[in-house]
């Protein structure tokens, strides 16, 4: 028999179907983040999954973990709130292209910098969903959208550069469609010490679709699937052959201090310093 | 052999006929129903690689019949 | 580095000649306050500096955050792991804290909020005293919700509505904001602080049911919701959103009016234990004036000389400015007939005031906002030339 571990994990109480779209992504992933859980042996009691505002926000309400739905772009410092104040805790964070990276911009930046222990896994779907397909960050050049009739004006992000820029320890990304490969990043993303990035590249059938003729999410995942490079193939296309492609694979692996363990370290002089004081 | 012992069930209230497991069954254990629904058309072929399961964005797909039986009124 | 520096007294209780935003932070820790996340801000800094030197000592957090946002956001990420939090703050950063203040309100997380007030709007006089936040704090974030804020006049006030801030947030699980000033936090004034045995201290109500029975806003131990922290056999969901016991999104009528309800009377149907004034020589007053923070020190100065001249002044101090004080102020009301409001702004809590004493006494404001405090003769001049 094979083992669909995603219902042990749905919360008793919570009622389906969920609120996303047919053919949305943001259920594709979360199915790979409890299997990435599940798969590390992390009991339910430890880990705390934390959202902020947009259609992949409302993930943590469905699934058995203690959870957050925040304010729009804050999931990380909501986050980083809950790690530091107890770092036993897993946390792990949904959060969207336009709440990762716009409203919430200078906290990922500053997340990758303090690298803080935490996995958050962007669901870059290239557009707001929620409040009616406007330009996002990661809105392509030239696509359409609810703000961007004649065209988005604005570049996109890379997520995985800027957040390797910016010290995160893990980066990597992976499409919807490639489950397994996703399942596997937000795994060794979860294990690293220190904060990790994973790009979520998912199709949005309802909005995106809509300003841009896309196709249904089946014909956006075929898409994904079609318009997925290794890092190791894409380092032998052209720029051009890289035009459309999503490269996907791990950009960054390191081992940079993580702040709580710095924390730590931080105390045992703060310690001394107030034996000093009491001595006095 | 093991392959009888597969279970595949589809929970139709939780689905939202997106497609994505007929298109995408590299062994065409689905097919695309009247209603829009997928139905389980040839469950023999089941390879077990996971992808429906995985795929499905809406957690629609019971692979294992007491969980199927404990979701039942959900 | 520290500024000041405590000694113990015979009785074992921590003396100091310290600031208001020194003292803050020592009560602070007194009443447990274990997490500090903080944005440097003329006039606040100072309790940042101090927690980030203390809190590792006392086996707390410190954490400079981005910016003002992520700091009160994180704030309400650590009090839900369980842990007291608080952070500090003035003007531009208290207008930056809003939607979260909102936040905690909405998922009642305790937490404590100082905005030390500086001269506004905007960037304004960062190193000025003002008291023009009155109505931001309670009105700040948007919607209808419930605060608490309360306001010290002196540095001693400020160690002591520090404990009753915390000891208010975790009893009735909110956010409480201590509106202080710029004059008071860079005020030096002898303190006392008290032994760890004197001290009072509310901790916030836990589950009494098994895990499989938790609800995130439990409403059957009454209107303030059994807590638990992150990491445990509970395992539950909050959000913004207005949401059922269980924090799961609600859009039906009769449903979110309960919930609104329910976070309103919490506070609503508790004043008596919340709010708190101070009067000073109101039995034979003519004249009243109703202040709250540092003016009321002017208040008092103004009323010992008055009363060497002859005029009959009492002060009322309100020590919480929200949920406003009405009671005390129509009980003086009805029996004074001249009250003047004084407070360094435009005119805010006069406003209330009006209100409260629903036309039984002759209202006036006296208002000071050139970014200077207010003198007792200023506040004299005003009663006479109001006498003709």
């Amino acid at each position: 028999m094979m083992e669909n571990i995603i219902h042990d994990y749905l919360r008793p109480k919570k009622s389906f179907p969920h609120v996303w779209c047919p053919g949305c992504g943001d259920g594709i992933v979360l199915n790979a983040m409890v299997r990435a859980i599940h798969s590390l042996g992390k009991s339910k009691d430890e880990v705390v999954f934390v959202s902020g505002i947009g259609c992949s926000s409302r993930a943590p309400a469905y699934t058995d973990f203690s959870s957050l739905h925040g304010i729009h772009g804050r999931a990380l410092p909501f986050a980083t709130g809950i790690k530091l104040a107890n770092p036993k805790l897993t946390v792990v964070v949904f959060s969207g292209d336009g709440d990762a990276l716009a409203i919430g911009g200078n906290h990922f930046i500053h997340a990758c910098r303090r690298n803080i222990d935490i996995t958050v896994v962007v669901i870059n779907n290239n557009i707001y969903g929620m409040t009616g397909g406007q330009a996002s960050p990661t809105m392509p050049t030239g696509a359409y959208g609810a703000t961007a009739p004649y065209g988005n004006l604005d570049r996109p992000f890379d997520v995985c550069k800027l957040a390797a820029a910016a010290g995160a320890n893990y980066v990597a990304r992976a499409t919807a469609f490639q489950f397994f490969q996703l399942e596997k990043c937000i795994k060794e993303g979860i294990e690293k010490k220190g904060f990790s990035v994973i790009e979520a590249v998912t199709p949005c059938p309802s909005l995106y679709s809509f300003f841009n003729n896309t196709g249904r999410g089946v014909d956006m995942l075929k898409k994904l699937r079609d318009r997925a490079v290794t890092t190791q193939k894409a380092a032998t296309l052209s720029p051009a052959e890289l035009e459309d492609k999503i490269v996907t694979g791990v950009f960054a692996n390191e081992n940079f201090r993580e702040y709580c363990a710095g924390y730590a370290e931080l105390v045992e002089k703060a310690e001394r310093s107030k034996k000093n004081e009491e001595s006095l | 052999m093991e392959k009888s012992k597969t279970f595949l069930f589809v929970k139709k209230n939780w689905c939202k006929k997106c497609g994505i497991c007929v298109e995408f069954c590299p062994k065409g254990v689905f097919k695309l129903g009247k209603d829009g629904y997928p139905e389980i058309v040839a469950l023999d072929k089941c390879v077990e690689c996971k992808l429906c399961i995985s795929l499905c964005p809406d957690f629609a797909i019971f692979s294992n019949p007491e969980k199927k039986k404990d979701y039942e009124d959900r | 580095m520290l500024f000041y520096k405590l000694f113990k007294d015979k009785d074992g209780r921590k003396v100091g000649f310290v600031q208001a935003n020194e003292a803050c932070i020592e009560a602070a820790l007194l009443a447990g306050m274990r997490f500090f996340a903080g944005y440097p801000i003329t006039p606040s800094s100072e309790m940042a500096s101090v927690s980030s030197e203390k809190l590792p000592m006392y086996g707390g957090k410190f954490i400079q955050m981005e910016d003002e946002i992520a700091a009160m956001t994180a704030v309400c990420g650590a009090s839900m792991a369980g842990l007291k939090a608080m952070t500090a703050t003035s003007g531009p950063g208290f207008s930056l804290k809003q939607e979260a203040i909102g936040y905690a309100a909405m998922n009642e997380i305790p937490c404590v909020i100082v905005n030390v007030q500086r001269a506004g709007p905007s960037t304004g006089l960062p190193t000025q005293v003002s008291q023009g936040d009155v109505m931001q704090a309670r009105w700040g974030t948007h919607g209808d919700h419930p605060i608490i804020v309360l306001s010290p006049s002196t540095v001693v006030e400020t160690a002591d509505l520090t404990f009753d801030a915390f000891n208010l947030a975790e009893k009735y699980r909110t956010p409480v904001i201590l509106l202080m000033d710029e004059t008071l936090a860079h005020m030096r004034e002898k303190i006392t602080l008290p032994a760890e045995n004197e001290l009072k201290l509310v901790e916030r109500k836990r589950a009494t049911v098994p895990p499989s029975d938790y609800r995130s806003f439990d409403t059957r131990f009454g209107d303030v919701p059994p807590f638990e922290p992150y990491g445990g056999k509970y395992h539950f969901h909050i959000t913004g959103l207005t949401h059922d016991e269980m924090g799961f999104p609600i859009v039906e009528p009769d449903d979110v009016v309960k919930a609104m309800d329910r976070i309103h009377r919490k506070i609503n149907n508790n004043l008596d234990d919340i709010v708190k004034v101070k009067q000073f020589q109101t039995d034979d007053a003519e004249i009243l004036l109703v202040s709250f923070g540092t003016p009321v020190r002017t208040c008092l100065g103004a009323m010992e000389i008055g009363r060497k001249e002859g005029l009959k002044i009492g002060v009322l101090q309100l020590q919480t400015i929200w949920p406003f004080p009405d009671k005390a102020v129509l009980n003086l009301a009805k029996k004074i007939g001249k009250i003047f409001v004084v407070e360094l702004n435009m005119g805010q809590i006069i406003n209330e005031v009006q209100r409260a004493s629903q036309g039984k006494s002759n209202i006036k404001g006296i208002n000071k906002y050139d970014g200077l405090f207010i003198s007792p003769d200023e506040i004299l001049s005003h009663i006479l030339e109001s006498k003709g």
